[in-house]
């Protein structure tokens, strides 16, 4: 068994409305920043996972990602990196 | 009729219903906790409002997989009464017993109020004591509480009658300036299908008294009373 650590987004699904990012958006176009069109909040989080490749730990993180980790309703996940710890 | 209400650790709404369902509806109610497997032959499993698990993750993603949902998922598939309120509602949404789910306040602020809510829809078990179009005044407490889902699902639950209160103005008229969370068509509180099991934002128990402001939530618990017998 190899350890990997997975590191995931999950941001609230596009065309819905994330009231954080609206907040956000629009403290940034005050501060200046007038080239921010969108901002979505989301989480980040880091798993260290066990798994026999770093493609079964992927797989692994998407099952949670589908059964708790992520509201299918509402949220998108991706995985960001995999590496070897 | 008995009722079991369970307790998550961050429930605090759990007292609330227990008094409305013993005091202000002279029923019996029992406090299941959350590791229970027993739901103690109660006719009607409530979930109430809190903060379950602190809202890790999501509001209520944790609760789910309590070991009492099992059993709270099979009272539902028998076709018993199960009630979602506020933090219940989520849970409700999570477990997949009732379909959308309950997103951070459009406005951003926790809200702590009394708001109006317009009854419609069919559902006898939790309605029959009110007349439809019936304008309700009943308190919200939530942060996250805008409901929303895809306009498939929301169609869905237009035809089938399954969409039971919507905020409105003091008249009953569907308003955004009514809309006090931004949810998806004003939805305040909807049921499954097959109308046994109701989720809700908005807190019936606490306006069953005057000395409180409302009785307007009472007439929710005497339906069941009616529906399911003493």
């Amino acid at each position: 068994m190899n350890r990997y650590r997975v590191s995931v987004h999950i941001v609230p699904r596009k065309g819905l409305l994330d009231p954080q990012g609206k907040a956000v958006t629009d403290a940034l176009h005050a501060l200046g920043f007038a080239a921010v069109d969108d901002t979505r909040i989301g989480r980040h989080l880091v798993l260290d996972v066990h798994a026999e490749s770093a493609g079964a730990a992927e797989a692994s993180v998407k099952t949670m990602c589908d059964k708790l980790l992520a509201n299918p309703v509402t949220e998108d996940y991706q995985i960001a990196s995999t590496v070897t710890v | 009729m008995k009722f079991g209400i369970v307790t998550f650790p961050g429930s605090n709404c759990d007292v609330d219903a227990i008094h409305a369902v013993t005091d202000a509806l002279g029923q019996t109610a029992v406090s299941l906790w959350h590791r229970d497997h027993d739901t103690q032959d109660c006719d009607v499993l409530i979930l109430p409002g809190g903060f379950s698990y602190g809202d890790a993750l999501r509001a209520g993603a944790i609760a789910r997989f309590s070991p009492i949902m099992q059993e709270v998922v099979a009272h539902a598939e028998r076709g018993a009464p199960v009630i979602g309120i506020c933090n219940g509602f989520q849970i409700l949404c999570e477990s997949h017993l009732l379909p959308g789910a309950l997103m951070r306040n459009a406005g951003l602020q926790f809200i702590c109020d009394w708001v109006h809510l317009r009854v419609e829809g069919s559902a006898p078990l939790y309605l029959s004591g009110y007349t439809p179009g019936q304008v309700l005044r009943i308190p919200v407490a939530h942060g996250e509480g805008r409901f929303v889902a895809d306009d498939a699902t929301l169609d869905a639950l237009e035809h089938g009658a399954q969409v039971v209160f919507r905020y409105c103005d003091a008249v009953g008229t569907v308003t955004d300036a009514a809309n006090c969370n931004g949810a998806s068509r004003n939805i305040a509180g909807i049921v499954n299908a097959a109308g046994n099991v109701l989720g809700m934002m908005p807190h019936p128990e606490r306006a069953v008294e005057s000395l409180l402001g409302s009785t307007d939530g009472l007439a929710l618990f005497e339906s069941l009373l009616a529906q399911v017998g003493a």
